[in-house]
Formats: structure tokens, C-alpha cells, sequence
């Protein structure tokens, strides 16, 4: 449970050396990397990783647990990721509720789920299986989508059975939830509303890009004004939760991220401070 | 649908475009078809930066597009999806081998950059070993590949943002030593002889046996010299990690 809000960034490698060897660390709560990139033997990419945790609390972000897949997690995955989990201590340890691979084959993209009793049967399982494998519960991300597939609830509704059945924790993305909405033509408000509170522990920002027909979740601009006024919602409805900037593309100088996180910061304040 | 023959349409949809979701739900299958694509294609330039200043950005994209069309990913780390390019592009240029060498060189490289650790032995610690029976431990990020070009040069000039001479067999087959030192990614073009000692060397066997077999070949004089030669060479390279 997080008691207090944290903020923090994504590692990206422009920014390794103001991380690494910045005469004071970068001022931010934790730090979030992207698991896959660091489940290797041995090299520079853990090393760095070292001398990042030496600084700063640390997030393992995955994007290929496949957690939706129904062919099960792969073990070699998950072995490789426990090692890791043991060797950083994270703060917390996410990946999103998606499925990448089926027989023999690894789409290595964040692929849709039907929300349907089957599709819960085997995401509760994994994930199951995954919190076994890693000692510690996991976070599970809601995505963003570009097709809405036939289901029996709505993905808010998927992801409070799956907390409840597993004792999961969720990452929540704003902007994932715009992108969506716009998407499928559902309110963001009430996908909000759905969402069990108690269970948020981090929050994801970002940017998105309107494309032909669809809104894409492209996290290569800074976080547009609905995701801060869906933020803000947000915050009212969860209390105290992590909150990261997730910029992969098109990297802006570490400063103008911090302005950005800053922001967040102001909305959490002002939020308290309406509260108090 | 269940969810495992959903999975299979994508899977379906992804890798050739059919199977039962192809015409349903069009702009949403196109992005996802566009990002699968696009993940892979910078999979590829990624882990092959010479390789796209050889061919060029065209042909570099034309023979990616042919390998994503064969070779569908099956790993669960994308870095592992590149691993395979060098079978395609041995398909795609027979007549011009330094391609896939220059290849299998990045490759090598950049799985260099992620193995195991290990530290070069010191060889101010090597003062009592009993070299006849000693057996020599070679960096885990060690590897060996065959070399019938000069694809080494090639990657020299480019990395080094000179003009690469022109594609040439090798007069004799060599090899190519891959390890890293620290975390920086070396390797070295070795003639056929220091080659055969290392995959001798590689295989198990000790340094007694390298002095032997370089006996044979060389005889009584010249043998052990080279087989100093080349240990002393390899002490120096960081590609000893250990001797007992």
C-alpha cells in the first residue's frame, strides 16, 4: 500500500547520465524500468541498473508476461524475472492485461483480450502462477485497444474480478483509458468509477496521437489535458498513489519531463489540500 | 470464438494477413498489423546499425520485410527475434557471403554486450601454475565464427564512419574471436591456425594438449613457442578468465 504520493519517471537512455552520474540523484520517488531490458546475464544494461538502485526505490515495468495468453506464461520468463525481482527489490512489479504469444509464436505487442469467463479463467491463472513464481503480488495494467471484441463486461468490470480473485494490484494508465474511450465509445468517468480503489497503487501518464480513424497510444508527447483532468479525477477517487511519466519516444531533455511530473505534483497537492 | 481460437486468428492475421478475424474490425486490426510489423523492422535495423550502412536503408528494409514474412518471432525477448536474420540473408545475397558474415559479426557483438560476466585473469597471478596440466577458461562471451570474407574490415570502416573497402573473399578461411572486456564488445580476425588452438582450447582441452597438437604440426622447436605465442596473446586480448 502506498501511504504517501510517489513520483517518478521512466529510465531511458538519454537520460542515464543525469540518473547514473548527476552530482545530486535526479529528484524523483522511484525510478521505472522496463523489465525485458534487463533480464539479461550480465553487461552494461545491468550495471547500469545497479548503480540506478543505488539512487533511487526501483519499478520493474514488463511488456511480455503475456498474462492473457492461453497457452499459459512462459517458465523461462518467469524465472528470468524472479531473479531479477530478487536482485533489485522493486517497488512494484506490472505488466498489462494483454496476451503477446500463442503457439510458438510472440506478436511481442500488447494484444486485446475478450472480456469473457474464459478469458478471466485463464488471466486469473496466470496471474496466479506469476505471483507464486515471484513471491509478491503483481501490478496488472489496463491497456489500451483497438478493437473491441465481443465480451460479457466491461474491461473496468475484468479488472476488478481479477484483483479479487487474485489479490492483484492495479497500474492504472490514464491515458490508456482515454485512448480506449475514444476508441470504443465508452466514458472514461465511469470506467473510473468502476475501478476498485483500494486496489490502485500506480498510475501511468502519457501522451497519445490521433491516427486515421483511431486515437494511438503513442507515448512520444507531453501528457495532453484530458489525461491531467482524468488525472485529477483519478486522484480523487484513489488517494495516495504512485504516479510516473511514461515517455518512450520522441524524448524530450529530462527537464522538461521533471516540469511535467511537477505538474502531477500540483494536481496531488492541491488535491490534499482540498481534503485537509 | 474461445479465447484460444481468437489467439490463433491473430496469430493468423499477424503473420499473412487470413484466418477468420481478416475483414472484421479494419481499422483496429491495420494498427495492430503496423505496429507488429514495425516492432520487428526496428528489431532488425536495431541490432544490425553496419549491416543498414552496407546494403542501405532499401535493401536493408526489403530483406527485413523478407525475414519478417518467413520467420515469425517466437521468443519472448524481441533481442532474440535478430538471431536468426543471417539464415535469411544467406538466402537473400549468395553470391555476396560478407552480408551475412557482417551479419553474424553484429550478432555476435551484441550478444557479447549482454553475457555473462567474468573478469580476465591476471596474468601477474599465473606464476606457479603447472602449464602442462592446466586447463584454460575462456571469457563465457567467448565465440568463434567462420570467416571466408572481409566482413571484419568492413565493420571496422563503417563503425568507424570511414569508407569500407569493397567486399573480397579471404585468401585463406579464417575465423573470428567475439568476447568482451569490461563492457565493451571487442573481437579479432585470427588466422586459421590460432582459430584451430582456440576451438581446440573452447572444447575442454588444456593447454598441455594445445602444446601437443601445435608439436605435431609444427615440431619440437617451433610448437611450444607458438603455443606461448598465442597464450601470451590471449592473456593479453582478456580472453582468459581463469587457468587451474
Amino acid at each position: 500500500m502506498v501511504d504517501r504520493h510517489l513520483f517518478g519517471l521512466g529510465l531511458r537512455k538519454p537520460h542515464y547520465g543525469a540518473f547514473l552520474d548527476g552530482a545530486e540523484p535526479v529528484p524523483v520517488d522511484f525510478v521505472e524500468v522496463i523489465s525485458e531490458n534487463f533480464m539479461v546475464e550480465g553487461g552494461r544494461p545491468l550495471d547500469v541498473l545497479r548503480r540506478v538502485r543505488a539512487r533511487h526505490p526501483v519499478a520493474l515495468h514488463g511488456v511480455s508476461m503475456s498474462i492473457g495468453s492461453a497457452d499459459g506464461i512462459d517458465v523461462d520468463y518467469l524465472r528470468r524475472l524472479r531473479a531479477l525481482v530478487d536482485a533489485v527489490e522493486p517497488l512494484f512489479v506490472s505488466d498489462h492485461l494483454s496476451w503477446s504469444r500463442i503457439g510458438g509464436f510472440n506478436a511481442h505487442d500488447l494484444l486485446p483480450l475478450p472480456y469473457t469467463g474464459d478469458a478471466l479463467a485463464v488471466v486469473c491463472a496466470n496471474i496466479d502462477r506469476a505471483q507464486e513464481a515471484l513471491g509478491r503480488t503483481m501490478l496488472v495494467e489496463n491497456p489500451s485497444s483497438y478493437i473491441h471484441l465481443p465480451g460479457e463486461m466491461p474491461e473496468w468490470e475484468f479488472l476488478d474480478m481479477i484483483c479479487r480473485r487474485t489479490g492483484c494490484a492495479l497500474l492504472l494508465d490514464v491515458n490508456n483509458i482515454i485512448v480506449s474511450a475514444s476508441n470504443h465509445g465508452f466514458d472514461a468517468t465511469a470506467y473510473l468509477a468502476g475501478i476498485p480503489a483500494a486496489r490502485v497503487r500506480q498510475i501511468h501518464l502519457a501522451g497519445h496521437s490521433q491516427g486515421r480513424a483511431l486515437l494511438i497510444d503513442t507515448h512520444d508527447r507531453p501528457v495532453p489535458p484530458s489525461v491531467w483532468s482524468l488525472y485529477a479525477a483519478a486522484l480523487e477517487r484513489f488517494g495516495p498513489v504512485a504516479t510516473m511519466i511514461e515517455r518512450d519516444d520522441d524524448i524530450p531533455p529530462l527537464a522538461e519531463l521533471l516540469d511535467e511530473l511537477a505538474l502531477a505534483r500540483d494536481i496531488a497537492s492541491d488535491r490534499e489540500r482540498r481534503a485537509a | 470464438m474461445t479465447l484460444r481460437a481468437l489467439q490463433h486468428g491473430f496469430r493468423d492475421w499477424l503473420t499473412s494477413e487470413s484466418g477468420p478475424l481478416a475483414g472484421r474490425y479494419p481499422a483496429g486490426l491495420a494498427v495492430y498489423l503496423n505496429t507488429y510489423r514495425a516492432q520487428l523492422m526496428a528489431c532488425l535495423s536495431d541490432s544490425y546499425p553496419m549491416l543498414v550502412a552496407w546494403l542501405g536503408e532499401a535493401a536493408f528494409a526489403a530483406a527485413a520485410a523478407t525475414h519478417i514474412d518467413g520467420s515469425p518471432p517466437h521468443g519472448w525477448t524481441l533481442d532474440a527475434y535478430a538471431l536468426d536474420f543471417p539464415v535469411t540473408l544467406d538466402g537473400l545475397y549468395p553470391e555476396d557471403p560478407e552480408v551475412a558474415e557482417l551479419a553474424r559479426l553484429e550478432c555476435g557483438l551484441g550478444l557479447a554486450f549482454v553475457g555473462p560476466d567474468a573478469a580476465a585473469v591476471d596474468p601477474s597471478r599465473l606464476g606457479n601454475v603447472d602449464w602442462e596440466a592446466a586447463a584454460l577458461h575462456l571469457a563465457p562471451t567467448f565465440r568463434l565464427l567462420p570467416a571466408t570474407t572481409n566482413a571484419a574490415a568492413i565493420w571496422s570502416a563503417l563503425a568507424a564512419g570511414e569508407r569500407p573497402p569493397p567486399a573480397e573473399r579471404l585468401p585463406q578461411a579464417a575465423s573470428i574471436a567475439i568476447w568482451r572486456q569490461g563492457f565493451t564488445p571487442l573481437f579479432r580476425t585470427l588466422e586459421a591456425e590460432e582459430g584451430e588452438a582456440l576451438a581446440l582450447i573452447r572444447a575442454g582441452h588444456g593447454f598441455g594438449a594445445l602444446c601437443a597438437a601445435l608439436v605435431e604440426r609444427l615440431g619440437e622447436e617451433h610448437g611450444p613457442a607458438r603455443a606461448g605465442a598465442f597464450l601470451g596473446r590471449w592473456l593479453g586480448d582478456g580472453l582468459i578468465v581463469d587457468v587451474n
